[in-house]
């Protein structure tokens, strides 16, 4: 059933090779859950110092007569220390699943353990909480929501002030969250979102890291969007998270990447943004940005990545409102220092944690797009070049990248004046030669652009002969071919000084395309390639006998090319 | 990645743009069959361009990851005894201390001394226990407030609010702060919210923790007042001491059997 769950982990006296192979298949077994929507992860809260002075040794599994034995002792018991012990061997004992098992199958067993809950015996209440706690993080549905009885006392507690006990009943509610729908269905009308939001004003770091932690576990809930994130946005809360995310010397990391998260769970769920953004959410995250990539600077970067995530998550997603559109005043984001603090941080990412360079990329993207002001900063920062070294990094970070450099050539020539050719140049021979569909096509249409915009300054005569690109493409790839060749016709018609038959010089081999006036080769494996150059008769008879026609016939039931091919087939037809 | 120089100290320079060169577009470009259209992208929750950082944040979650902050410490400290007068639990440690006079000595009620888990509380105890125009107002319009922070109905009974705690807010029937008192003699019964830790349950059951008052430990037997009839204990534990302070304000009231 829950498949994607995973148990508690505590890599004591284990070697390193072991615990990077557990957490390769925690891992993968996480990317699955995550694939079937099933993604839950428990928190368990325990006090090492605490095992440390019990002794440390393992707790063995308890059976029904000394779990009995134990509870009335703790409910009965004449001398409090003893009453304690009682508790503190039970609490122990439930840290194996089979002791759990038989405690919630005891008659009157959680009915006892609730009524110790609320005893006035300070240290009774602490173990008892304990216990439960023990209990939330079990993996076994049955044995987590034996605790639902006790949600009610829980939640009157979180109104109170011992900071501990309430860190604890956070992690016991924040466990219990996660385990169904039918359990959030009783903690959301005894009031679960008030009694979290008044624990927001906590002085206590403890506390409120569990209270991210459980507030984020809410927040990640299917039934979010519609049944809990619009009451949460009506509460104190969005406020007090922007609070606590503010830079400077009372930030702390902890506290950060949980409230971090519950942002982004409540931003990407688009209910309403426009809020977020009137309370200061855009300048907030903005400073917080500078403040990380200042951090980085200073090599004080342990575990930052875990905060730039949702960070980068919120920036981008906040950028797309509508009310950030309307451009000036404090809902804009237009400090060029974002820029530098965020290729600073993909510099970190690209040595630490890669896999969250695309998330940077897609904020970059999103600056970009429709700000010729920050496209102005990557030129006048010279960030282009620091751009281009993160092509070769994967197929995604790569498409990425020329998107952005899309974002800043087609705002024209005074843009690509600082582009072309350039560093680009080599970089974009490189791309079009590679075997990912997208990066090529993307790779096209930075150059149609380019092309359009900077005609004077293309393959010129002086332009070096680049070796030749291997392309292992199969016809698959029909978009490639159609966009290759259009760029081609593109860059034909812009040398319309040229006359045609200085065209004929095309060479058109089978199965490939040589242009010596740029002197590059684009090779597609086993297939008839079409000429570009169909304004020039010879190339079309070379087409027509090449089967052209049948190569375009092949793509005209594609959706996506049909305008395309019969637009080829007509003028193929009608030379 | 090589980044330039300038940058790190651009970071710490003083916010603003430069000005941005000028925008001219050709309707020519993004012309099909080329389509680029620069834009803003936004990614909804599910979106598997998430994954991998929900992977890595999931795995922080289940502690394989380092965690980010380490665990606070919890120094033992020589013993020492809790400085309410007439409590004499002795403590080593500051947390457990903490808990203790948050528990029994923060939210005291004055009046009767008892203690409650939160201000909320102690606030409509006071209310509906110790304030003679509540009684009064109680008669004509509904007074007693929904226990639930964030809900403001109102009743007009203590029974009423319960049935809507148990209804509309799932909370258990036999929750443990809001036992109606019982009547004290003719007049008419004036519920109210009462913080104890009763027996369990209905059943008369011993109870498994005491009344949520003043320190427990102090079963010390004092004579009872005129008019209440609460049950004392006798059982002294060899661990207390008889402060100078032992009078009025701390008289043991524990419950044996709760009565409806």
């Amino acid at each position: 059933m829950w498949s994607g769950r995973q148990g508690r982990l505590r890599p004591v006296g284990c070697v390193v090779e072991e615990l990077r192979c557990r957490r390769r298949e925690r891992e993968a077994a996480l990317r699955k859950a995550r694939r079937e929507q099933q993604l839950v992860s428990k928190r368990l809260l325990r006090d090492d110092v605490l095992e440390e002075v019990e002794g440390g040794c393992v707790a063995k599994i308890l059976g029904e007569a000394e779990i009995q034995q134990f509870l009335r002792l703790a409910q009965r018991g004449t001398e409090e220390k003893e009453r304690e012990r009682a508790l503190v061997s039970l609490r122990r004992g439930l840290q194996h699943p089979e002791t759990q098992q038989t405690f919630i199958w005891l008659e009157g067993s959680i009915r006892t353990l609730v009524g110790l809950l609320t005893s006035s015996q300070a240290l009774l209440q602490l173990e008892a909480a304990r216990c439960l706690h023990e209990l939330s993080h079990s993996e076994q549905s049955a044995v987590a929501e034996a605790c639902l009885p006790a949600t009610s006392y829980l939640l009157t507690y979180l109104s109170g002030h011992s900071s501990d006990f309430i860190e604890l009943c956070l992690y016991t509610l924040g466990n219990l969250i996660v385990e169904s729908e039918a359990v959030r269905r009783q903690l959301l009308p005894q009031g679960i979102v008030p009694a979290l939001a008044a624990c927001i004003q906590s002085p206590h770091l403890t506390v409120l890291e569990a209270l991210g932690y459980a507030l984020s576990q809410l927040l990640q809930a299917k039934e979010a969007p519609e049944m809990i994130i619009p009451s949460v946005l009506g509460s104190i809360l969005p406020q007090h998270i922007l609070r606590l995310l503010q830079p400077g010397p009372k930030l702390n990391l902890g506290v950060a990447v949980e409230f971090a998260w519950c942002l982004h769970y409540i931003i990407c769920s688009q209910v309403n943004n426009a809020l977020l953004i009137y309370h200061g959410g855009l300048s907030t995250l903005g400073l917080l940005l500078l403040d990380m990539a200042a951090a980085v600077q200073r090599t004080e970067d342990a575990g930052l990545e875990l905060l730039a995530c949702p960070v980068l998550r919120c920036l981008s997603n906040l950028l797309t409102e509508a009310a950030v559109e309307v451009g000036g005043g404090p809902n804009q984001l237009d400090d060029e220092r974002v820029v530098a603090a965020l290729f600073i941080l993909l510099q970190f990412f690209l040595q630490k944690q890669p896999s969250l360079l695309p998330e940077g990329l897609w904020l970059l993207n999103n600056l970009t797009a429709n700000s010729s002001s920050f496209c102005t900063s990557l030129l006048s920062m010279d960030l282009i070049e620091p751009l281009l070294q993160l092509l070769p990094v994967s197929n995604v970070v790569s498409v990425l990248v020329l998107t952005v450099l899309c974002n800043v050539a087609e705002k024209g020539p005074a843009y690509c004046q600082h582009l072309w050719p350039g560093p680009l140049l080599p970089c974009l021979m490189g791309m079009l030669a590679s075997s990912d569909t997208e990066g090529v096509g993307q790779s096209l249409e930075l150059l149609q652009l380019l092309f359009l915009y900077r005609p004077e300054v293309s393959f010129g005569p002086g332009t070096p002969v680049l070796r030749p690109l291997v392309s292992p493409w199969p016809l698959s790839f029909p978009s490639y071919l159609q966009s290759l060749l259009w760029a081609w016709q593109a860059y034909v018609d812009s040398r319309s000084e040229i006359p045609a038959s200085c065209w004929e010089g095309t060479l058109l081999n089978r199965g490939g395309l040589t242009c010596k006036a740029v002197g590059i080769k684009c090779w597609v494996t086993g297939t008839q390639v079409l000429s570009p150059f169909l304004s020039c008769p010879q190339a079309v008879e070379a087409f027509l006998q090449q089967s052209g026609l049948q190569v375009l016939e092949k793509h005209q039931e594609e959706a996506q090319l049909q305008d395309r091919v019969h637009a080829l087939q007509k003028t193929a037809l009608h030379r | 990645m090589q980044l330039p120089p300038a940058l790190h100290s651009r970071l710490v320079g003083a916010p603003g743009a430069a000005e941005p060169l000028p925008v001219e577009r050709d309707p020519a470009a993004g012309a099909p069959p080329f389509h680029f259209a620069a834009r803003r992208v936004r990614f909804p929750r599910d979106h598997e361009f998430f994954e991998d950082g929900d992977v890595q944040r999931h795995l922080y979650l289940q502690d394989v990851l380092t965690q980010v902050t380490g665990a606070p410490e919890r120094p033992r400290v020589p013993e020492f005894t809790c400085q309410v007068a007439g409590c004499c639990q002795v403590f080593d440690s500051l947390e457990d201390y903490e808990h203790h006079y948050h528990t029994l000595h923060r939210n005291v009620c004055s009046f009767c001394r008892r203690a409650f888990p939160s201000v909320h509380l102690l606030d409509i105890h006071i209310l509906e226990w110790h304030d003679s125009l509540f009684q009064i107002l109680s008669e004509r319009q509904d007074m007693y407030q929904c226990l639930v922070e964030g809900c403001t109905e109102k009743f007009k009974t203590s029974k009423d609010r319960k049935d809507h705690l148990v209804r509309r807010h799932l909370y258990p029937a036999d929750f443990r702060f809001d036992k109606p008192k019982k009547s004290r003699g003719p007049a008419t019964p004036v519920a109210t919210v009462r913080v104890s830790a009763e027996a369990l349950g209905a059943d008369g059951e011993q109870s498994g923790g005491d009344g949520m008052e003043v320190c427990s430990e102090h079963a010390a037997p004092l004579p009872e007042p005129v008019g209440e009839r609460w049950i004392y204990s006798h059982r002294i534990p060899s661990t207390i001491c008889f402060g100078q302070g032992a009078s009025r304000g701390f008289k043991s009231t524990k419950k044996r059997k709760e009565h409806q």
